[in-house]
């Protein structure tokens, strides 16, 4: 089959390589219909998540066709049309039972090395580096799709792959970022970065009762996106001390949570602070860039919460702990327990109050993608969100 | 051999003596370095020698740095004793020297010689064959009768512990078969020296690889299911057998016993060993270690 293969930094291929098989009785095949570039991609692409091997198959956001499945599997059968969740849950574990599917504890063969790293392992995460298992990823024309059992959504309606492929993690993330804030009436949100997940905060803190939404971005097409869309209040942050407009904005309160939809990879308009943390990264003194966490915590009102569900790997410098203890902050975080958020969100696109298809702006063939992280890494061409079509 | 189960890792080999050579290592290479004149005026020496002593002060603090911070300080020890025999033969050397004060440099010589015979002790002590005690745990969501039958079952142990060919059960004894890389088998047989069900097994293995250890199983709290505590311990044999085993349990056996309990946890909760394309094998410390790309295997059949 073809698939998107990371070559190292920066570099991805298609190449030929061996279909998928089963191997479990839990196992799925999948034919791939729509797979899509996530920002976290990003991330491996830039080389910033360790254990990444030469002819890693990438991608985790996909959703096709059951072409078979192994003998343990009772829900789905041959011809089934289902999304697939980025995480890998084995249905069975405390965590799985508790509904946290993020923090499964079977699903990744690699646990030993997470565990040295973060001191207890990952759960196993479709093509996203040998720590989260070593799974080949969606971004290619099959996948094998273990316990799916557990994860897989079966889509039985005429909503179009678009409308419904961001299920896949894109849109729970963004719900689950919104969820974490605990949000109450009268409450303001602020969101750290216009991307695809920070489209999909603004979205749901809207459908969870936000009274104001506020997205921070230096891109206009994206934060134009967020205010047509969601009907947030935007702010550029070039040339703008975000902390003070932000409290301007709030009648000096300051926002009651703030969600951090940035990640590792942020960006600051100063450029001396810039610099300072991009030499520290590039030296791998840090692996982080966290501008938008530490804004995020400074700038949130006291007692208030922080939501982080961009992706970190590693570790941080000048983390303000100081602002968060003494003003008694709250953090909350994680990797999203997908499986948990799939079918109420399918209910709420059925319902028609929200149709994640708007973040779209480019549909190509499996065989551009690797023009297509060019485009959505530089964000050329008014670029949010890329589908591939294998 | 005793396999107490409150005796903690292999690697603690450290006692005070072990500790106090760190620490005069650290603090004579301290000197050494920060105040070579001192040092050399000290044993005898009229001072020139600067250099010298400064690098004979980095390696006491490496061989100090090494016997305080590692797990196994027993090559920094040996280090040491290499370091007694290379400051003897520097200081005959200078005993002969036409500038040297000879009653201090024998002073010195007496003093070093003094010194090697702890080293020595002490880096024959550690180097001396014990057995290598690992012990590791999980917590099972399945009632503790579950898990203990299946553990019991002897026969099932080859499923999670992927070094093990097969277990026979023969009475009141087993055999035990493994291979290990290169195709090399390994065999011994074990009996059961204490059998409490739902509670804990306690086995004696003997022949080519002497072993014993016990599995408790305790009910976890609040409806968590079950934990299991593996400790066990073995006597690593010399010569070629002894690389054998070595290979077999890998360079940390802890690591490998946690992987096992990984496996268990995962037949016991999902019925199946989990792979992935990087480990088409499952759970394995070698194996993450030399991952194969995220892509599907080429069909060999």
């Amino acid at each position: 089959m073809r698939a998107l293969c990371w070559e190292g930094r920066n570099k991805v291929s298609v190449e030929n390589v061996p279909d998928p098989r089963i191997i479990n009785g839990r196992d799925a095949i999948v034919r791939i219909t729509s797979t899509a570039i996530c920002g976290s991609d990003l991330h491996l692409y830039d080389g910033y998540i360790p254990t990444m091997k030469s002819g890693d198959i990438l991608g985790h956001e996909f959703m096709g066709e059951v072409v078979e499945v192994g003998r343990d599997v009772q829900n789905l059968t041959v011809g089934d049309r289902v999304v697939v969740p980025f995480p890998i849950a084995c249905g069975a574990c405390a965590q799985c039972q508790a509904e946290k599917y993020s923090l499964c504890e079977n699903s990744n063969p690699n646990a030993g090395l997470g565990e040295k790293m973060f001191g207890h392992p990952l759960c196993g995460i479709f093509g996203y580096s040998h720590l989260t298992g070593g799974y080949a990823g969606g971004q290619a024309e099959y996948a094998r799709v273990p316990f799916a059992d557990v994860g897989p959504l079966k889509i039985e309606d005429d909503l179009t792959d678009e409308q419904v492929l961001f299920l896949s993690d894109i849109f729970p993330t963004g719900f689950m970022g919104a969820e974490l804030c605990d949000i109450q009436p009268g409450d303001v949100i602020a969101i750290w970065g216009a991307g695809p997940v920070g489209q999909f905060a603004a979205a749901s803190a809207f459908l969870l009762g936000a009274e104001r939404v506020i997205v921070i971005d230096r891109f206009d097409y994206r934060l134009r996106m967020a205010a047509q869309n969601a009907g947030a209040e935007t702010l550029d942050y070039r040339g703008t001390d975000v902390i003070e407009e932000l409290k301007e904005m709030t009648g000096g309160r300051g926002p009651d949570a703030c969600i951090d939809a940035v990640g590792m990879e942020s960006h600051h308009d100063v450029g001396a602070i810039y610099a300072y943390d991009r030499v520290k990264q590039a030296l791998r003194m840090e692996t982080e860039r966290p501008f938008a966490l530490r804004e995020a915590i400074m700038a949130c009102k006291s007692g208030g919460t922080v939501s982080v569900i961009g992706v970190y790997g590693g570790f941080l410098d000048k983390f303000p702990m100081g602002s968060l203890m003494n003003r008694a902050i709250t953090i909350k975080t994680g990797q999203c327990h997908v499986q948990r958020y799939m079918r109420p969100l399918l209910d709420r696109v059925r319902r028609g109050e929200i149709d994640p298809s708007f973040v779209v702006t480019h549909r190509l063939s499996l065989d551009d993608a690797p023009e297509a992280y060019e485009t959505f890494k530089h964000k050329q061409d008014n670029c949010v969100k890329v589908v591939l079509k294998p | 051999m005793d396999t107490q189960m409150q005796d903690g890792h292999a690697a603690d080999q450290k006692d005070t003596v072990a500790r106090a050579l760190g620490w005069f290592s650290l603090g004579l290479g301290t000197a050494q370095i920060a105040a070579p004149r001192v040092v050399e005026r000290l044993i005898g020496l009229n001072g020139d020698r600067q250099a010298v002593m400064r690098l004979l002060g980095a390696r006491e603090v490496a061989s100090g740095v090494g016997i305080l911070a590692q797990r196994r300080p027993t090559p920094w020890l040996w280090a040491r004793v290499a370091g007694d025999a290379m400051d003897l033969a520097l200081l005959g050397r200078a005993f002969r020297a036409a500038d040297a004060r000879k009653a201090r440099v024998a002073g010195a010589i007496a003093a070093v010689a003094g010194v090697t015979v702890p080293d020595v002790l002490e880096s024959l002590r550690v180097s001396a064959s014990r057995p290598v005690r690992v012990k590791a745990s999980t917590t099972v969501r399945r009632p503790v009768e579950a898990v203990y039958d299946f553990w019991r079952d002897l026969s099932n142990l080859p499923r999670f512990m992927i070094h093990l060919d097969s277990v026979e059960e023969r009475g009141d004894r087993s055999h035990w078969r493994a291979t290990a890389p290169g195709g090399r088998t390994v065999q011994w047989d074990a009996e059961l020296i204490d059998e409490r069900p739902n509670e804990l097994l306690r086995w004696r293995g003997s022949g080519q690889v002497p072993n014993e250890g016990t599995v408790r199983f305790v009910e976890a709290p609040g409806n968590r299911g079950t934990e299991i505590h593996v400790s066990l311990a073995y006597e690593p044999p010399a010569g070629e057998l002894g690389a054998l085993v070595a290979k077999l349990f890998g360079e940390e056996p802890q690591t490998q016993i946690k992987d096992d309990l990984r496996r268990f946890k995962q037949v016991m909760e999902t019925g199946e060993i989990v792979v992935s394309d990087g480990s088409p094998a499952g759970v394995s410390a070698k194996q993450q270690l030399r991952q194969r790309p995220a892509q599907p295997l080429e069909v060999t059949s």
